[in-house]
């Protein structure tokens, strides 16, 4: 392709959009207090996020390829009425309000919640204000990613290929173990780092479901948010955190993801 | 052997046929693409299930529907070489091979041992460690048959087995496919669109016109007595149509009288000619004055190994000759040329 001269009424709107995209992490860079934080970082209020966000990111990236895997392998590739209902229901929470997703979790898990309330009853577990409940609100959340990046990959694969691993006596294991998932592995890949990154930024659906409760459930962008009232040193620096770990992200990925 | 009645429909395709291979045999299903060839392949290897009928293997019933019965593909023994080849591209041509084996039970080392074994066969030692996208189209097609060799299939389909491949490169892989379907053995199934193919490759023709068998036999019984215009255009075979005296003449409709070595019968006949059997002159040629006539130059095709010249005439056959005799005899069209057929070439038989 050509790189060609941009018609003038572009340059100025460019200009303004380019800037409110990256004007706000100039600020924040200029504002951090660089020589301070070393120490900073190893307040407990920090060091208690990040082991929490780690910890939980991971556990609901995991959680989502065990189970996102064979559900997108479901929706690509099997005949179901109403699949497309079902696939849309699945995606819902990339779009829907997070905190609505935490309202929802709590009605289903809460103490008084649809499933919650006989779980308590029978065996005194609760999964509100608890790691776990971190975990799912992350899981919730975040495993429709790996679901619509893996499912779209298994949409795409050319399956006589499968076909072919069949003819040669592979049962249908077989063939998802070493056809289907080869063929799906990048976008696996690609799938989890989004996953992981979208859980990792998780605000709305955590702090409703699971509350802000630091050394049990305040993950980073709760701690930044409690941060910013009373300890603003704190918040720029996991700030700063999270936006080496998004760019560690959106780096590798732009090319893959974003299709260029 | 292979015994199957296969009833399907896919698309605007309605399947019907029967169709045996035994066990030595190489038979080549032909006709032209859209006729249910792949398709019938595919109910065969079990990729397919067919609607009504059966298909057995060796007395095993492997696909039923009036009982129900219906052994899955990776249960059938059947090996199959696709059109592209479709080699695993994540993978080895050695663990291509070995995947059959792999995936039925076998430990990774005994496994390679048999592929390696199944390339040294096939002459493809070689190749073991490359990966399918650095292999030739002849070679990706080799490794093809060899993965399905590999698992001691006890039928082998082939689809296009030719059609991948460039004009050049053809005329060798064809050569060596055949010598590498004496070394498979059992019975042999392979799908062309391409009569040369079909001749050089198989024992038996079964020719498929729009997802039924229109004839059955061996190469010489079908081009020299095809059942259609159908047939004899797919074999690339001239039928003409005249009245045989009894004796050893056939008169055309134009009044030209063709002389045959063998007997003729006495009426209505089909007169089967090959192309390669027509030879052209520039002027009269001499000696033979029998099956000799004057025809005007129609159609010329000339493709890289053969030239297709229609002669428009008292006698109206196409003649294949050699690229190189279209430049000498200066033929194009319009142009006067000489033609002569032997008495010998000349098959007639009765309508």
């Amino acid at each position: 392709m050509t790189r060609s001269r941009p018609p003038w009424p572009l340059i100025p709107l460019a200009a303004i959009g380019g800037l409110l995209l990256v004007l706000p992490f100039a600020a924040l860079l200029i504002r951090v207090p660089w020589s301070d934080l070393g120490s900073i970082l190893r307040q407990p209020i920090v060091t208690d996020a990040l082991r929490l966000s780690v910890v939980s990111a991971t556990a609901a990236t995991l959680v989502s390829l065990v189970l996102g895997v064979p559900l997108a392998w479901i929706l690509a590739r099997t005949v179901l009425p109403g699949a497309s209902i079902a696939r849309a229901v699945v995606l819902l929470p990339m779009v829907l309000p997070p905190v609505v997703g935490g309202a929802a979790l709590l009605f289903a898990f809460g103490r008084r919640g649809v499933i919650g309330e006989p779980l308590y009853e029978s065996s005194g577990f609760l999964l509100p204000y608890s790691l776990w409940g971190v975990v799912v609100a992350n899981t919730f959340v975040a495993m429709p990613f790996l679901i619509a990046t893996v499912e779209s990959s298994l949409r795409s694969a050319d399956l006589r290929y499968e076909e072919a691993a069949t003819t040669l006596g592979a049962g249908r294991w077989t063939v998802f173990r070493r056809i289907t998932l080869p063929h799906a592995a990048p976008a696996i890949v690609t799938g989890s780092v989004l996953c992981f990154a979208r859980a990792l930024g998780e605000f709305g659906a955590t702090v409703t479901f699971a509350g802000n409760l630091q050394g049990r459930t305040q993950t980073m962008p709760l701690a930044v948010f409690l941060a910013l009232e009373s300890n603003r040193e704190a918040a720029l620096a996991l700030s700063v955190l999270l936006v080496v770990v998004s760019l560690a992200v959106i780096i590798p990925l732009r090319d893959r993801w974003l299709g260029t | 052997m292979l015994d199957a009645d296969l009833t399907l429909s896919r698309g605007t395709l309605e399947l019907e046929l029967t169709l045996q291979v035994a066990a030595g045999e190489v038979v080549a299903l032909l006709g032209p693409n859209g006729s249910g060839k792949t398709t019938t392949l595919r109910a065969i290897a079990g990729l397919q299930p067919i609607a009504a009928g059966r298909v057995e293997l060796d007395g095993t019933v492997l696909d039923e529907p009036s009982t129900h019965t219906f052994v899955q593909p990776s249960e059938r023994r059947i090996g199959y070489v696709f059109q592209d080849h479709l080699l695993f591209p994540r993978m080895s041509v050695l663990d291509n091979v070995a995947f059959g084996l792999r995936s039925r039970g076998e430990r990774r080392a005994t496994a390679r041992a048999t592929a390696t074994a199944t390339l040294e066969r096939l002459g493809l030692t070689d190749l073991a460690g490359a990966r399918p996208h650095e292999l030739s189209g002849g070679q990706s097609q080799r490794v093809a048959l060899a993965r399905a060799l590999a698992t001691a299939p006890r039928l082998m389909l082939l689809d296009e087995p030719l059609a991948s491949l460039d004009a050049t490169a053809k005329a060798a892989v064809r050569t060596e496919l055949r010598h590498d379907l004496v070394a498979v053995g059992g019975p042999r199934l392979l799908v062309t669109h391409d009569a040369v193919d079909a001749a050089v490759l198989a024992d038996r023709l079964v020719i498929v016109e729009a997802g039924r068998v229109v004839q059955s036999g061996t190469v010489e019984e079908v081009s020299t007595r095809p059942a259609s215009r159908f047939v004899a255009d797919l074999l690339g075979v001239d039928l003409l149509s005249g009245v045989g005296d009894g004796r050893h003449a056939v008169r055309l409709a134009s009044g030209a009288v063709l002389t045959l070595a063998d007997p003729v019968p006495d009426g209505e006949v089909s007169l089967a000619v090959r192309p390669r059997a027509v030879a052209l002159y520039a002027t009269r040629p001499e000696g033979s004055p029998r099956n000799t006539w004057e025809a005007t130059v129609g159609l010329v095709e000339v493709d890289v190994d053969r030239a297709r010249v229609q002669l428009v005439g008292p006698v109206p056959v196409t003649a294949e000759v050699t690229p190189a005799a279209v430049r000498e005899l200066g033929i194009t069209t319009g142009a006067t040329v000489w033609a002569s057929v032997k008495a010998v070439d000349l098959v007639a038989y009765e309508r």
